[in-house]
């Protein structure tokens, strides 16, 4: 069942293409005089990042608000998906009248640097050989992501931004640029996140990877070259990774025990269970748009990923008098990234002196939640930033 | 301490009203805070207090708030307010973070009031204390005719089901401000809809007519 579903999917979208000339993207290009250093000791250069914008920068270019995606999502937070056609992936929370009104705030939101939607990434094409990356593309960490974003505004002129907000991996990437760049963020708000990969993660990602890697078609990473393409292994990969977004609970509202198109079991390993049938369609759908080896470097990123690590073993130094104004925000159902980490954030936020405000919202959607209609993290968002306009002095009406 | 915006609710049922619906024990208390002060108040409920402390005093406020609803709804109002316990939340934080610690109708909703009072001591330069004042007449009267633990309008609630579990007088609290080597720097008794009784009187008279009292106290040096 599995392999008849994916293998129907076989002339899929260009990917190689999409991954240097992004449609619907504007794509900023640094030419071999501006390298990115990567933590990994190498440079990369040249290098682009496609992005996308929406809403006006007011004269001053204090209004500016940078959306950080997570593992799995793109550029395109508030706009069509040039691949898939579905809305964006946070378009509930930025637009006109959203919680991050692109009616007062210019928001920015770049694909990270290894992924696979116009930022140089594993299926970029490398300029030394006229070929995709794939393997030879240095491993990045979320730290150099943060670096390609902090050229990005450069690029852009802006010195400081109003805002950074993210969730998941993005919520990383806020949490990073209020340690790495503390005086050109105004305000952060990472929200089901954690200041390091938990074991139990990197466990998780290690199981994608290895999914993605048994399949044949990978071909140690040269599946674009040789003209296969990995779909089985990042499938289960995705299959395996979207239980973790969700929560017992939900999967039991949505799916209970019922069965898929029939009223007895068939024995047999089709699809008996919606749940099943559910998680197929995600994984299959999931392949349509996203880079197998792009999978791999992102959840590698995620899994080196520890703020402490990086300041003495000490979380709060990462903090040390931090100006900026922060406001975590967990959910209960959160087992990927359980309110604890959370806590933890906030308790070297306070030890650091910096001003946090924590909430945990009561929801059983699980991580996943922060991308949902969830009308309480939008109060939070809209109240949170409204108190750090009047803070900064934006006027209200602005721009 | 638990439940800490449905204790300000229990507590505050007959609370006067200064001109801006803003409570007169919250005007007391914030009369105590310095202008421009760093403080953190702890059992925030729904940041009125905070609010108020900000707007008047241009104090950077924080808050620790129990209850979900209460926390979001400050958060929501622009306060940095956090969701936590102040029976276990007040040991992260470090010595001398704040220079004042409020703890507004809470401390009988904690469950070791000693140590709650010692870290707001050790982590603000001052504290300042507001509580139900168990010694008022009236309450006394209750008992000692009726025979059951009193309700008043202030605290209506059973013995049975209430937050409050940790009654205390004017009197014991200075006791225990002794014992914890707190200085109490100022001292207000105040009526039942929180107004202050502005005149000086002995001890003993304020445990029988406060029915609520504010002290800000000083780490002893």
């Amino acid at each position: 069942m599995v392999e008849a579903n994916l293998t129907a999917t076989r002339d899929g979208p260009p990917r190689a293409r999409e991954a240097d000339e992004p449609r619907d993207s504007v794509v900023v290009r640094f030419g071999a005089d501006q390298p990115l250093r990567l933590d990994a000791g190498v440079s990369l250069a040249p290098f682009q990042i496609a992005y996308k914008t929406y809403g006006r920068l007011n004269e001053a270019r204090t209004n500016a608000v940078l959306i950080c995606h997570a593992l799995t999502g793109d550029q395109h937070v508030a706009s069509t998906h040039p691949v898939t056609g579905k809305p964006g992936w946070w378009d509930i929370m930025v637009g006109p009248g959203r919680p991050i009104d692109t009616e007062r705030y210019f928001v920015i939101c770049s694909n990270v640097v290894g992924g696979c939607m116009g930022s140089s990434g594993p299926s970029s094409t490398n300029p030394q050989t006229g070929k995709p990356w794939g393997l030879e593309f240095p491993v990045i960490t979320i730290r150099d992501m943060v670096r390609a974003q902090a050229m990005l505004l450069d690029h852009l002129g802006i010195e400081r931004l109003f805002t950074v907000v993210g969730g998941s991996m993005g919520g990383m990437q806020v949490l990073e640029w209020a340690a790495t760049f503390p005086h050109r963020v105004f305000s952060a708000l990472p929200v089901a996140c954690a200041t390091r990969h938990s074991a139990q993660n990197i466990a998780f990602h290690e199981v994608g990877r290895q999914a993605v890697m048994a399949d044949p078609e990978w071909r140690g990473g040269r599946y674009l070259v040789e003209g296969t393409n990995p779909r089985r292994g990042l499938a289960v990969a995705r299959m395996g990774a979207h239980i973790t977004y969700l929560s017992d609970a939900a999967l039991h509202r949505k799916f209970g025990r019922r069965f898929q198109d029939r009223d007895n079991p068939t024995f047999s390993f089709d699809a008996d269970f919606e749940v099943e049938s559910y998680l197929r369609h995600q994984g299959i759908s999931f392949v349509e748009r996203f880079d197998a080896n792009s999978y791999l470097y992102l959840t590698r990123a995620m899994d080196y990923f520890d703020i402490a690590a990086d300041h003495d073993g000490v979380l709060s130094n990462a903090f040390k008098d931090s100006p900026v104004r922060f406001c975590v925000v967990s959910f209960t159902s959160d087992w990927l990234f359980p309110t604890s980490e959370s806590r933890a954030i906030v308790h070297a936020l306070n030890a650091a002196g910096a001003r946090v405000s924590f909430a945990e919202i009561v929801t059983d959607k699980g991580h996943d939640a922060f991308l949902l209609d969830e009308p309480e993290l939008f109060a939070i968002v809209r109240g949170f930033l409204e108190a750090a306009r009047k803070a900064c002095g934006l006027e209200p009406g602005f721009p | 301490m638990t439940a800490t915006s449905y204790q300000h609710d229990m507590t505050m049922q007959s609370t006067a009203r200064a001109p801006g619906n803003v409570r007169v024990d919250h005007l007391v208390v914030a009369g105590m805070v310095a202008p421009g002060s760093k403080v953190l108040d702890v059992g925030c409920g729904d940041g009125e207090l905070l609010r108020i402390l900000s707007e008047t005093r241009n104090v950077d406020g924080r808050g620790i708030e129990i209850s979900r609803e209460g926390v979001n709804q400050c958060v929501a109002k622009g306060l940095a307010v956090i969701q936590g316990d102040a029976d276990t939340d007040l040991a992260d934080y470090p010595n001398d973070a704040f220079d004042y610690v409020i703890l507004s109708q809470t401390l009988q909703a904690t469950s070791r009031p000693r140590q709650a009072l010692e870290h707001m001591l050790r982590i603000g330069r001052r504290a300042i204390v507001s509580f139900p004042n168990f010694g008022h007449w009236k309450i006394r009267l209750k008992l000692l005719f009726g025979g059951r633990m009193p309700q008043t309008d202030n605290l209506p609630g059973t013995w049975y089901d209430t937050p409050n579990i940790h009654f205390c007088t004017i009197k014991d609290f200075r006791e225990l401000c002794g014992t914890i080597g707190a200085e109490m720097e100022r001292a207000e008794a105040l009526h039942a809809s929180g107004t202050p009784m502005r005149f000086a009187a002995p001890w003993w008279f304020w445990n029988l007519f406060g029915e609520q009292a504010v002290f800000l106290l000083k780490r002893r040096t």
